[in-house]
């Protein structure tokens, strides 16, 4: 028989994970943290792919078990995919459950765009998550665009089961059904309803803002920070807004 | 060529099967050969709505594996002879139902037939999305609920993205609204959906709205379409339903309920 299709081919793709930085080593902490955000968010964390960053961990000297770390994940629903910035024995123990480590951080190039958390000295949070953009299986850095180049426009209704991303700016003229997701690594605007959920800066860019015509939206996100339905205010729900990040603060504005 | 329609809903229990019986034969009874399919493999109910049951001898199956010619498997309908029934089989599982297979029934029966209506399995699934792959338009199903109307949504999105004309970059499928089971007084007591709720989050273009009525049982039960029914609400709002499909413009009735005697008698507004 004739066969010219090759067994396999390989191809370089980008992948999404939120990366957990700790900073404690606490289990008893962090996963009470993880379990609060979780329950503000459960299906967008079900089952996620993570990434674990240890540097301010190590930066303060707490050494932690990683093997201990993973099982916590696990048995909360996430499935860890990576380590970064770990040490020696830290990445060892990675190794040994299969987990892959990230070298791109400490070679000083970054793909990850937000900005590091300053460390404060009262009231650290147990473990922060944000969401940045995996390039596998390249390990060149990837430039963060300060503006989106390219916009895509979509003119139909984004219905329930539907996914949409964009490079670059999302233009969306149609609704916005519930259980839809649009994501674009620049700004979303809706002129439209927006029911389902919008996020907005994907690869991290903290600049990234979301417009729309009518905010009725299941989540909404900017380079990470993110808001539910149950925390969106009132005096908003309904009305056009724009969403945009201010010190690590989502604002919702209404454009008169 | 025919015009391929399919009844499409997610949720199950919400009136395709009831529908694809009432327009398939509203469309033969208007003159068109019309040809109408159970895509429900494994829960054949469509030939017991149209009261062809006991003459099957083929299915759509045997027809896909070649067991049975397209001919041999239509049942012609005992009250109009414009309509065709090709049953489902009760007995195979529903891995028997392929896109080629599919295409080819579909393909040779659209060169006599004007009309082919496909009655879809509820669902997401494999199934369901056949039904709906080779659609020119689709009619969907939903009851005035929260959970159906989602359920449409979720199948609109299928309808736009996984259709042979989504693939081929061909103008999308023309997609319709059915309010099927509509309760007009439990809607004014805020225990359904209106229908303005219900296009406030679908946006279709409406071919009708069927009342809840209990004739629809009871023609089922007589095996009968409920659109031969013609003194039922229900029954007229299916051929209200096939009037404009067919481009009649025809004003929306059953929205309000029962017309109360004295309005009736006196023409009252709402
Ligand atoms: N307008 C109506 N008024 C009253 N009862 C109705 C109406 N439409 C459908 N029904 C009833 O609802 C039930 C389900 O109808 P039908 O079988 O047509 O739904 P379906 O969507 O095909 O279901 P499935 O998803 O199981 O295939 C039946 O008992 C039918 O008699
Ligand atoms: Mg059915």
């Amino acid at each position: 028989m004739l066969n010219t299709t090759p067994a396999l081919e390989f191809k370089s793709s980008t992948f999404f994970a939120p990366i957990l930085i700790l900073y404690t080593n606490d289990l008893a902490a962090i996963e009470q943290t993880l379990h609060e955000k979780i329950n503000l968010a459960p299906e967008f964390f079900k089952d996620s792919p993570l990434i674990i960053d240890l540097r301010e961990l190590n930066k303060q000297n707490q050494d932690l078990d990683f093997t201990q770390i993973i099982q916590l994940l696990r048995r909360v629903s996430f499935f860890p995919v990576g380590i970064r910035g770990g040490n020696e024995n830290q990445n060892k123990q990675a190794r040994a459950l299969f987990i892959p480590i990230d070298t791109v951080r400490e070679q000083g190039s970054s793909i990850i765009i937000g900005e590091p958390q300053k460390p404060e000295a009262v009231q650290q949070p147990a473990a922060q998550l944000e969401t940045v953009a995996v390039k596998e299986p390249s390990v060149r850095p990837v430039p963060i665009p300060p503006v989106a180049a390219t916009a895509t426009l979509v003119t139909q209704p984004i219905r329930s089961g539907q996914r949409i991303y964009a490079a670059g700016d999302l233009i969306i003229l149609s609704q916005v059904s519930a259980g839809a997701e649009i994501m674009a690594e620049g700004n979303i605007h809706v002129y439209n309803t927006l029911r389902g959920r919008a996020l907005a800066g994907v690869h991290g860019n903290t600049a990234a803002r979301i417009f729309c015509f009518d905010l009725q939206a299941e989540l909404i996100s900017i380079a990470g920070d993110y808001k539910t339905s149950e925390d969106l205010n009132k005096q908003t729900y309904n009305h056009p807004v724009q969403i945009y990040l201010q010190n690590h603060a989502l604002i919702i504005k209404e454009i008169a | 060529m025919a015009r391929i329609i399919v009844v499409t809903s997610g949720k199950g229990g919400v009136g395709k099967t009831t529908t694809s019986a009432a327009i398939a034969m509203g469309l033969a009874k208007k003159g068109h050969k019309t040809a109408v399919i159970d895509f429900d493999v494994g829960l054949r109910n469509l030939d017991l709505i149209l009261g062809c049951e006991r003459r099957v001898v083929y299915d759509f199956i045997n027809v896909i594996n070649g067991e049975a010619s397209l001919n041999q498997a239509l049942i012609r309908d005992k009250n109009c002879n414009l309509l065709y029934i090709l049953p489902a089989s009760q007995t195979r599982d529903k891995d028997a139902l392929t896109q080629e297979g599919v295409g080819k029934v579909l393909d040779e029966l659209s060169k006599d037939f004007e009309y082919i209506v496909c009655d879809s399995p509820a669902g997401i699934e494999k199934g369901a999305n056949l039904a709906l792959y080779f659609a020119d338009d689709a009619f969907v199903v939903t009851n005035p609920e929260i959970s159906s109307v989602r359920d449409s949504d979720r199948m609109l999105g299928i309808l736009s993205s996984k259709s042979r004309r989504a693939e081929r970059n061909e103008e999308p499928i023309k997609e319709y609204l059915l309010l099927t089971r509509y309760d007009a007084d439990r809607v004014k007591l805020g225990e359904m959906l209106s229908l303005e709720d219900v296009q406030e989050i679908l946006s279709l273009e409406l071919l009708g709205i069927i009342p809840e009525s209990k004739s629809v049982l009871s023609a089922s039960n007589a095996g009968m379409p409920v659109i031969l029914d013609e003194k039922s609400e229900a029954g007229q709002a299916y051929a209200d339903v096939v009037a404009r499909y067919l481009g009649e413009k025809l004003p929306h009735r059953f929205i309000d309920g029962k017309q109360g005697f004295l309005r009736r008698l006196f023409g009252g507004r709402k």
